[in-house]
């Protein structure tokens, strides 16, 4: 090795020497800055905008409706909740909710997550974040995680909303549960935020789902296409009498069960079922995911 | 040092290296793969034997690649579009699995040790990729942060610092979508400046610059260079190659047609002999008749192939049958002319 050689290499080690070593901690730094890329979108703040304005279209149309007297929601049409919400604003967090479960929210949800991992292929950012290195697995984890907090928050963001435009147009107070029996406006901004986390929760298989399809292509229209797409399709499927007996494997067939919270006795049996088949979409298109993520050429 | 090498092992049939005849140990290294992350100066800095790739559909990317990258060279890696440049630099970074074949980069096994390996290579892959919705600073923050090993305390200077290099301080705060292409490009750059690396590899850094912009970078590369990075630089630029690469590996239709230091590699193309003189006719006469070929006479100067032997004689020979000689010497021969007599074709440059 020549002098100058050796001088470089030392200089090079004692650069080495002085580096900190990597603290377990310095792992997260990149959900951190993936939650802040994600929340910093104008596409992420627009969805969030639609969901909370949901709710305001919801309060104003029940406003305008009985405003003559009448009760909302005539024969039982519209969705849960809807004919209570002129007797107590929070209902209208509840009719939000449900109004806002089927389509709205897990089509936010299959925007975010089908653009997790194509999005980043196809504005070639995927193989720059890889070869940082993120780490393939860590990658998919931190893009799971911050889909997950966005289904958290995208539900709190109607929730809350509905709640301010309930206490704008309506009477808080007391109120009825399904059941019949009378709970104090305390439980029931409990409860109202348990069906928030509750709704949340039921997202979490949407989520997985998209997060896998967009491991399988470069394109992230194609894949947040393919996850909404897959999202109406199985809706549509839901309501096909005749295959009942797929259905309760369906992602979204217990969607609604959030409302048995505003049973008293809470009914738990639909709820848990829901819980798992959240858990079971989460594991099985998790590795999934997994599977084809690590082992995928990244050519974009 | 004191430390016992430790790069991974180096098989014992792999040939011989003509540009580093000084490192015989290289033959006798015992494995010990997990043992240490550094290896020593002075080592090869990419390693790879047979390396193939085929893609789904049986296109043959690359096919059987032995490459082997000397620790602080300016290595150029050469070839037109299309030649597996790309395909070769992300199977070293990890990106795509090879068919067959294996790639050591730092001593280490690719894609096995990507964690351990890539955050001391710097990278620019097929031109710059930037998320265009945030600015040139927090794009850096955020590539930085995808490094598992670097400090979140020393972020901020070491990105600000990056940006000071490539010369976008200023333009640290403007959305990257407002950026030209050439600010991409030193963006791009700057995000594999973000850390000391060992190594960078640099796929097309100059593409899409201006010429400012492409002397700026090739002033950048040597300065990298000269403070002990190994920088593996592909380009289909010919004289780029050139002008900053102390060794070059040239690349056609996947495979490796030749690879040494750029001097070797010209000096396998003999330059052509010129002579200047005011009596061109007869110095062509004399020329021929001392086995001179391919003797083109222009204007004052008359070039040729030389004949084995000392060219001196030839000038001895032209004096003495009275021919005045104002100039006489060998044309040093381009990296143009070898890649032309190694690939027998032209460097055609599509798209």
């Amino acid at each position: 090795m020549s002098p100058a050689e050796a001088l470089r290499a030392e200089r090079a080690e004692r650069a080495e020497g002085a580096e900190r070593r990597p603290g377990p901690l310095w792992s997260l730094g990149l959900l951190r800055s993936e939650l802040l890329t994600t929340f910093r979108r104008w596409r992420t703040l627009a969805l969030l905008t639609v969901l909370a304005a949901v709710p305001v279209l919801i309060g104003i149309a029940v406003k305008l409706e009985t405003d003559d007297g009448s009760s909302a929601g005539g024969g039982g049409e519209g969705p849960a909740f809807i004919s209570q919400i002129t007797n107590n604003g929070l209902f209208l967090v509840f009719t939000a909710l449900a109004a806002t479960l089927p389509f709205f929210l897990p089509m936010a949800i299959g925007v975010i997550a089908g653009d997790a991992v194509a999005g980043e292929a196809s504005s070639g950012t995927l193989r720059y974040l890889l070869v940082a290195p993120a780490g393939r697995t860590r990658l998919l984890l931190t893009k799971y995680a911050t889909v997950l907090a966005f289904c958290l928050v995208a539900t709190l963001v109607v929730a809350v909303s509905a709640l301010a435009v309930g206490a704008l147009l309506f009477p808080l107070g007391e109120l009825t549960t399904i059941s019949g029996t009378r709970i104090g406006l305390a439980e029931g901004l409990a409860r109202a935020l348990l069906i928030a986390l509750v709704v949340a929760a039921s997202l979490i298989g949407v989520a997985a789902l998209g997060l896998f399809v967009s491991t399988l292509t470069n394109s992230g229209i194609a894949a947040m296409a393919t996850t909404v797409g897959l999202l109406i399709t199985v809706q549509i499927l839901d309501q096909i009498p005749q295959l009942d007996a797929v259905q309760p494997y369906f992602f979204s067939h217990y969607w609604l069960s959030f409302a048995d919270l505003m049973r008293d006795p809470v009914y738990y049996e639909d709820l848990v079922r829901n819980l798992g088949l959240q858990a079971a979409y989460a594991v099985v298109f998790g590795s999934a995911a997994w599977a084809r993520f690590t082992a995928k050429d990244i050519t974009a | 040092m004191g430390e016992p090498p430790a790069t991974e092992p180096v098989r014992p049939d792999r040939p011989d290296q003509p540009d580093r005849p000084d490192r015989p140990d290289q033959l006798k290294r015992q494995d010990r793969p997990e043992r240490e992350e550094r290896e020593p100066a002075g080592d090869a800095v990419i390693v790879t034997r047979g390396l193939t790739k085929r893609y789904r559909g049986g296109q043959l990317a690359v096919d059987g690649l032995d490459l082997t990258v000397p620790a602080g060279s300016v290595f150029g890696f050469l070839g037109p579009n299309g030649s597996g440049k790309t395909t070769t630099i992300r199977m070293l970074m990890g990106l795509i699995e090879p068919t067959s074949g294996t790639a050591h980069v730092l001593g280490r096994p690719m894609p096995h040790a990507a964690r351990a390996v890539l955050p001391r290579v710097g990278a620019l892959i097929e031109g710059p990729a930037l998320y265009g919705f945030l600015s040139g600073r927090d794009n850096l923050l955020r590539y930085d942060a995808a490094d598992p090993a670097a400090d979140p305390r020393t972020r901020r200077v070491r990105v600000a610092a990056a940006l000071d290099r490539v010369g976008l301080t200023a333009a640290a705060g403007k959305k990257a979508k407002a950026y030209s292409l050439g600010m991409k490009q030193r963006l791009g750059l700057a995000a594999a400046l973000l850390r000391p690396r060992r190594l960078l590899v640099l796929d097309e850094p100059t593409n899409g610059l201006d010429p400012q912009g492409m002397r700026e970078i090739r002033t950048l590369v040597r300065e990298l260079a000269s403070d002990g990075t190994t920088v593996f630089l592909s380009s289909h630029l010919l004289d780029e190659i050139e002008q900053v690469c102390t060794h070059a590996a040239v690349m056609a239709r996947g495979r490796l047609i030749r690879q040494g230091a750029v001097a070797d590699l010209a000096a396998g193309t003999r330059g052509r002999l010129v002579v200047t003189t005011p009596d061109p006719q007869e110095a062509a006469r004399v020329l021929k008749e001392r086995g001179v070929g391919d003797v083109v006479v222009a204007e004052d100067r008359v070039t040729g192939e030389p004949p084995d032997g000392e060219i001196a004689d030839l000038n001895r020979a032209l004096v003495a049958e009275g021919v005045r000689v104002r100039g006489f010497g060998r044309e040093r021969p381009s990296l143009e002319d070898a890649f032309v007599a190694l690939t027998g074709e032209g460097f055609d440059v599509a798209g």
